[in-house]
């Protein structure tokens, strides 16, 4: 006969599976359109590429060694692949000057937001929200309508007199970089301001009573104090910025391509379906370096602040 | 006479708060505004006009894209809107089981990839489905746009079931409602603000999707999204910025309501 522990360790055994049925359809949902296939890239960058497109069903470590290096067609020798290496280097010094922009900039306007009036704050957020949710193309189309040979940047300067040519703004390194960093902004205030909501401003008294000035009270209290939200921000802005596609394709012209763009020449024109896979597993792997730091980061500042 | 001593200033902070909040919206206003503008060049302000809203709404492939568009992303919300909540329910309110963990993080997977190489990863996976099925229809776009809107549907009724009151289900149990009928009468009516918001930003995140589409994609399935890319990376007209112009409102309605729903929600 069943004891009472019995019956109540059933019961629980049936809960757990139901529990599982009824988040069935989502986890499913994922793995065939996220998950699953994110391991068939991986298989396929270990793969032949056929010629017109699309893989051999031939082991090859090709894809994965024309990732940083090329072969010489006439003599086979390698050598390291310096149109690579500069994307690389570009993507890499684009999303980090991108990340640390909108932290200057950011941080003042999270500030301001978070110092405002409870009755305000809620508009000031408003305003930051909505382009947040906004096309993200829509957002870099109007970058480009400023920043461009006619846009009113260079049309006003040229009115003033203080140019007579237009500045070559839009198809540069610079014009991604400001396309990034204003697309990015959102990602940069949403989580500084959540941590200085929170802020004590009884700390920061302290500190003036203590003689310390303004910077110091900002160096020493206030940055310290909300330093999870500095790496949130940071870490929301890196992700998409190291993989972006949208704003490197529309202000970057063909030239000045980033990661995404070289991945997608390999499934397009490039037709090396390997090497495009090795590129994608290798955006991912610095992706999750980055979530790591931030895993790490946040979780050793909650043991040091109790 | 000195200003007053406050201590939450900075020096500065004003000012480049306010710079942010204008930049913000000035190529935004730049845009809207050349929408507007009578000449077909995009720099000369040749007077108030409609005509690029007339020349958008009879192009017969922006109509067609955006009910393209339409039609996933209404889709893909409801799907995803509906297995979030079943997820939300399954994974709040209890004690920690095996696996737990695990679904959190296989809900939010798609969050933390970047949306390039989900892109080329299902661009690769439906290749093969697509040889093998023959089936090339809009079922991929959506499965896709379901599977990334999960995470953002989940989000908030997550939050609202974790806030939520047990003692009124239990109340029910105790008058002999069935599971079923607690969860009808009592769980859902509760939890409703949470679904509806749920459902609008998923609906409005695969409205804006542009990447994962442009690889999923087969011919002529453009999108809303990925036809002004065609159209912009091959010249500027004005047709676009009337185009992105109502776009723009359609996405601001949706998130005022939203950030009114879940303010009163507060």
């Amino acid at each position: 006969m069943a004891t009472a522990a019995e019956i109540e360790k059933q019961a629980e055994a049936r809960e757990v599976r139901n529990r599982w049925l009824l988040s069935a359809p989502a986890l499913i949902i994922i793995l065939l359109a996220a998950s699953g296939p994110l391991l068939i890239v991986l298989l396929y960058s270990f793969l032949t590429p056929g010629p017109y497109g699309d893989v051999e069903w031939k082991f090859s470590t090709e894809g994965w060694v024309s990732v940083f290096l090329e072969r010489d067609i006439f003599d086979d020798t390698l050598s390291f692949a310096s149109a690579h290496l500069t994307i690389f280097w570009r993507s890499l010094r684009l999303a980090i000057m991108a990340t640390v922009a909108t932290l200057i900039f950011g941080f003042p306007t999270a500030y301001f937001i978070a110092t405002r009036s409870e009755r305000t704050r809620d508009i000031w957020l408003f305003l930051i929200t909505i382009p947040f949710w906004t096309n993200l193309l829509i957002r870099t189309f109007a970058v480009l309508q400023v920043i461009r040979n006619e846009g009113i940047i260079n049309t006003g300067l040229i009115k003033l007199g203080i140019i007579d040519q237009p500045i070559q703004m839009l198809y540069t390194d610079f014009a991604i970089m400001v396309g990034m960093v204003y697309v990015y902004l959102p990602l940069m205030v949403l989580p500084l301001y959540a941590s200085m909501e929170k802020l004590d401003f009884r700390l920061v008294e302290a500190g003036y009573d203590l003689y310390a000035s303004r910077w110091q009270v900002l160096k020493r209290i206030i940055f310290p104090l909300v330093r999870p939200g500095v790496v949130a921000g940071s870490i929301l802005v890196f992700i998409p910025a190291i993989g972006a596609y949208v704003t490197p394709s529309v202000l970057g012209g063909g030239k000045n391509m980033m990661f995404a763009n070289l991945i997608e020449l390999q499934f397009g024109q490039g037709r090396n379906w390997p090497l495009g896979a090795a590129l994608s597993i290798t955006v991912m792997a610095i992706v999750m370096v980055a979530l790591l730091v931030y895993v790490r980061n946040t979780s050793s500042s909650e043991v040091r602040h109790g | 006479m000195a200003k007053r001593f406050s201590i939450r200033q900075q020096t500065g902070f004003t000012t480049i708060a306010c710079a942010c909040f204008f930049l913000l919206y000035l190529p935004i206003a730049v845009l809207v505004i050349y929408a507007f503008n009578e000449s077909s060049s995009v720099s000369d302000w040749g007077g108030f006009s409609l005509r690029w809203f007339v020349a958008a709404w009879s192009n017969q492939q922006v109509v067609d894209a955006s009910w393209r568009s339409l039609k996933i992303a209404s889709s893909a919300a409801v799907i995803a809107t509906i297995a979030a909540t079943m997820a939300a329910l399954a994974t709040t309110r209890t004690r920690a089981y095996r696996g737990l963990t695990f679904k959190y993080a296989f809900i939010n997977q798609p969050l933390m990839v970047p949306e390039i190489v989900t892109g080329v990863a299902l661009l690769i996976f439906f290749a093969q489905i697509k040889i093998a099925s023959g089936y090339t229809g809009l079922g991929y776009l959506i499965a896709a746009h379901t599977a990334f809107c999960i995470p953002f549907a989940y989000l908030p009724i997550r939050a609202r079931l974790e806030n939520m009151d047990l003692t009124l289900e239990r109340a029910a149990a105790d008058l002999y409602a069935t599971p079923w009928n607690a969860f009808r009468r009592v769980t859902l009516p509760l939890l409703w603000p949470g679904i509806i918001a749920g459902l609008m930003l998923a609906f409005v995140i695969s409205l804006d999707d542009v990447v994962i589409t442009e690889f999923v994609k087969s011919g002529g399935q453009d999108t809303l999204p990925t036809y002004m890319l065609g159209q912009i990376r091959r010249g500027i007209t004005p047709e676009v910025n009337a185009i992105s112009t109502v776009f723009l409102l359609l996405s601001v309605v949706i998130v005022t309501l939203f950030f009114f729903m879940s303010r009163k929600r507060d």
